[in-house]
């Protein structure tokens, strides 16, 4: 009981939460970084404009069967060898963000190839263009679709920022290292919190997402 | 990148077979896990819902570095010792159960009420129409995104780099660290998940389509 007392006193839980603004941060700048280049990427594909559409899969299709560690690893000690240097904030949110906008490319393909197709053919019809129609008809109940995939994606993009502490982001699971590496009694305390920590984030996401989806509905 | 290979291959090789043996390992088992705990989510018992629903939430909510983590450096402290590649497979499978539960569980629930039903009225009991009826149906349905549980899996398998679980992901910075060419190194390690990983997400899309 004194070791959780000791270890939650207000240094430590000051440094903590520096760590979880850090993966809050770059997790809000890696979604909504991914969610622009995800959104552009999967209709290129659904449209199947010659050459690029296949381009883009396969470049989706590559990424997005790849372990996110790699692709950190990749951004932090890769480009150095082609003389980029990034700091480890900007590798996390360069690696993160591509990583992400190919899975939401999928998701947003998807949630595209969902809506019924006389959608389309109807706002044709009325005598808007292909793009009009994309964007005032079928882009709007797309999007209805996805949003539940989309914040579970968005769930495990923050939940991932945590592997980023390899490259020594400041991030929450960083910082908890930092504190119990000075104390052994710390340990399970600072796990406990962490645990704790990403709960409280990740879970109040998921409660939004659900009233959301409630409230389209 | 020949170079890599042919200089290094047993390692790769090593590695390779250590991703594949861990993410097998703990597929089987968060098969288990998951399918129980999906069960527990369906079953007419207040209290096994409310476990189980605790148990999916809490798990898919945390990193899975942090369970790993937890297994590699909490455990060994008041229970037993356990190795890197215990501790990460035992890590993935708590991670992954969570999801296969939640993914179960919606496949559960799209078989028609219907089937529990008419199997309860032919006079069945329940865990028989569940084991004979409603899952055999329910398992048709979550067979691709099953697929992508395993897709996942193997990708998060490289979790095993951060508690020495010897895995492609460690061997790969192993061999950048001797070899001094990361760029390349990193590439061989990626074409080797790859093998693994994209024949598995082309076949769950033509088996989603086949079974739309």
């Amino acid at each position: 009981m004194k070791d959780f007392i000791n270890a939650y006193s207000w240094i430590n839980i000051h440094y903590l939460l520096q760590g979880l603004w850090i993966t809050v941060a770059v997790s809000l700048v890696s979604i909504v970084g991914s969610y622009v280049l995800g959104s552009i990427l999967g209709i290129v594909r659904y449209v199947n404009i010659k050459v690029i559409s296949p381009v883009v899969g396969l470049f989706i299709d590559i990424i997005r069967n790849l372990p996110l560690l790699l692709i950190i690893f990749f951004t932090y000690f890769g480009l150095p060898n082609l003389g980029l240097r990034p700091s480890s904030v900007w590798a996390t949110i360069l690696a993160m963000t591509v990583f992400e906008s190919t899975m939401i490319a999928e998701i947003v393909r998807s949630g595209i190839a969902a809506v019924d197709p006389g959608q389309m053919e109807g706002a044709r019809a009325n005598g808007l263009s292909y793009g009009q129609a994309m964007y005032h008809i079928v882009l709007p109940q797309a999007m209805k679709k996805m949003i539940p995939a989309l914040v579970s994606q968005f769930i495990s993009l923050i939940k991932d920022t945590s592997l980023a502490t390899i490259i020594v982001l400041p991030d929450l699971m960083h910082n908890a290292q930092i504190v119990y590496g000075q104390n052994s009694t710390y340990i399970l305390p600072m796990f406990l919190m962490i645990a704790v920590m990403y709960f409280i984030v990740c879970y109040a996401l998921s409660l939004l997402s659900r009233s959301l989806d409630r409230r389209m509905s | 990148m020949i170079a890599i290979f042919h200089n290094y291959g047993s390692l790769l090789l090593q590695g390779f077979g250590q991703t594949l043996l861990c993410s097998v390992i703990a597929l089987i088992f968060s098969l288990v896990i998951g399918s129980m705990f999906a069960i527990f989510e369906t079953t007419p018992i207040k209290f096994l819902r409310v476990i189980a629903r605790i148990y999916i939430e809490v798990f898919r909510n945390i990193p899975l570095l942090v369970i790993t983590m937890f297994f590699y450096v909490v455990i060994p402290m008041f229970v037993t010792k356990i190795n890197g590649f215990t501790a990460g497979t035992i890590g993935l499978t708590i991670y992954t159960s969570a999801f296969i539960a939640e993914t179960v569980r919606s496949g559960i629930n799209s078989v028609d009420p219907g089937q529990m039903e008419g199997a309860r009225a032919n006079g069945l009991s329940w865990w028989q129409s569940m084991q004979h009826i409603v899952l055999p149906q329910a398992f048709r349905y979550v067979i691709p995104p099953l697929g992508n549980q395993f897709i996942n899996l193997v990708k998060n398998s490289s979790v095993l780099a951060f508690v020495a679980g010897f895995d492609l992901m460690y061997q790969g910075n192993v061999i950048a660290s001797d070899s001094l060419n990361t760029m390349s190194t990193y590439i061989c390690i990626g074409i080797l998940y790859l093998i693994i990983t994209l024949p598995l997400s082309y076949w769950m899309r033509y088996l989603e389509k086949k079974l739309a």
